[in-house]
């Protein structure tokens, strides 16, 4: 199975992405993540205004069989949600990189950032795997 | 993948991972989780015919003079009503009163010789267990004799009558036949776990994989291999007990809504006694099914609270239903709570979600 992995987006060990445009990341699950997952029925997600932290939960999505916490990439102010997952979370089923984001964040803190998985180690950590 | 070095393989272990299928751990057994996904195998059995892959389960024979005796005192069913070829549900229960496991019975020669099918993660406990309260039987654990497939939809009969040398589809539920299948002894019995039509068969180890791939060739109908998860959603849709969730070595098994299975007037058996005591005291909680009536779904150890926060239950079993496509569980609550459109609220993540108690099996299968 081959994933698509945008050289442009920045990754975590848990697969999540992160694309960073100026001061504002937009966070979503990988293709792989998703494929791990099977297909998602349910999705829940912070609130506007709600401040996270690198690491910290934000959110869970869940398959039939199983329910997987997200973990912040990124500490920083949650400024939108794609609120449309909630009624129906197929759009992160079927393109989890784009038209499935779950959240935008204001970045806290531009240091975590070099910290984050470029998209060539990410695509070896998962090959590993 | 969690493929411990001590974990057991089935005689499909190869089929299954030339297959493609996700491994898992389960029950000290590698199985397949999924083949092609959860959901669509859910579907292809409630609409078509699924194959699952019931190896792991263990089969204890019971024979001789005493077996009757032995197995009315050690499982709560009447072993006295099965005539040759006839099965039933039972209980192990305990001294206490809980359960050891929940079995299947099959009578394969009145008074003289029963197989006792148990669940894979408790076989060695309930083979010990049926030694030490024996009352003269011969009990013999034949579980690595044996293979066994279940065949379950709409089109398992069909299936079965192309494949075997009986008319599967002649035989009433909850029967069993011995027959061969080239020339490998089988064990036909038309018993399931998914509330679909169709049988599970018993085969000689060594000849399971030869069925296997012989009921995945037939053309019309064709049969798909089905994983452990959609068996665990298929099951929860009937609101099948699985034996870790709603019932356990503390389980009254009346509290869990499995007193058809016992025939407490027809005679002594273990456990009788604080069993009994319990009902006449009155029950605390019952095992009901529901659904949500906002967004969440309730997972195995949730907490069922009022909306004062106060704990009046625990989810068995949650999922999201594929054939509803809603979220559905199974729970003990407190039995002020158990009537059919009762509310209280699910635990979720801290969160009190409300729900209702419904009617069961969440799907309607004749």
């Amino acid at each position: 199975m081959s994933f698509n992995i945008p050289e442009n987006y920045l990754y975590t060990k848990d697969h999540e992405w992160a694309l960073i445009q100026s001061n504002i990341a937009t966070i979503g699950i990988t293709e792989f993540a998703k494929d791990q997952l099977g297909e998602v029925v349910y999705v829940d997600l912070p609130k506007v205004g709600d401040k996270l932290n690198q690491n910290q939960t934000f959110g869970v999505v869940e398959s039939v069989k199983a329910v997987s916490d997200l973990y912040a990439p990124i500490s920083g102010t949650v400024t939108e949600i794609n609120a449309s997952l909630l009624d129906n979370p197929d759009s992160l089923n079927t393109s989890p990189n784009t038209d499935g984001w779950l959240i935008k964040v204001q970045i806290a803190s531009e240091s975590e950032i070099p910290g984050l998985m470029k998209s060539e180690d990410y695509k070896k950590l998962i090959t590993q795997s | 993948m969690t493929n411990s070095a001590t974990s057991q393989k089935t005689p499909l272990y190869n089929d299954h991972v030339k297959a493609n299928a996700r491994m898992v751990d389960f029950a000290g057994w590698i199985m397949p989780i999924q083949y092609e996904g959860l959901k669509e195998e859910h579907f292809y059995t409630r609409n078509h015919v699924g194959l699952f892959d019931v190896s792991h389960m263990g089969e204890i024979r019971v024979k001789g003079t005493k077996a009757v005796e032995s197995l009315q005192w050690l499982t709560t069913n009447d072993i006295s009503t099965l005539e040759n070829g006839q099965a039933h549900y039972g209980l192990l229960p305990n001294h206490e009163g809980g359960l050891v496991d929940d079995i299947f019975v099959y009578c394969l020669e009145k008074n003289a010789d029963y197989l006792v099918c148990v669940n894979a993660s408790n076989k060695d406990k309930d083979f010990a267990w049926m030694i030490k309260n024996n009352k003269g039987a011969d009990i013999i654990d034949e579980s690595s004799i044996w293979g066994q497939i279940a065949i379950q939809g709409p089109e398992a009969l069909e299936l079965c009558d192309k494949t075997f040398n009986i008319k599967v589809s002649e035989m009433a539920r909850n029967q069993i036949k011995k027959s061969t299948f080239n020339n490998h002894q089988i064990m036909i019995a038309t018993t399931g776990y998914t509330g679909e039509k169709g049988c599970e068969v018993f085969i000689e180890a060594k000849g399971t994989s030869d069925l296997w791939n012989a009921l995945l060739n037939n053309t019309s109908p064709k049969a798909k291999p089905i994983g452990l998860g959609a068996r665990d959603t298929l099951r929860t849709e009937m609101k099948f007990s699985l034996y870790g969730h709603e019932i356990d070595d503390a389980s009254n098994p009346y509290e869990a809504t499995l007193g058809w299975a016992m025939k407490p007037n027809a005679k002594d058996f273990i456990g009788k006694a604080p069993m009994l005591k319990a009902k006449e005291l009155g029950l605390k909680r019952k095992l009901i099914g529901f659904k949500m009536l906002e967004r969440g779904i309730p997972r195995q150890g949730y907490e069922i609270k009022k909306e004062t926060g106060e704990k009046i239950g625990l989810v068995t079993s949650g999922t999201h239903s594929p054939t509803l496509d809603e979220p559905i569980g199974i729970a003990y609550v407190e039995t002020a709570f158990t009537t059919e459109g009762s509310q209280f609220f699910v635990d979720i993540r801290g969160k009190l979600v409300k729900a209702h108690v419904v009617k069961t099996p969440f799907v309607n299968k004749t």
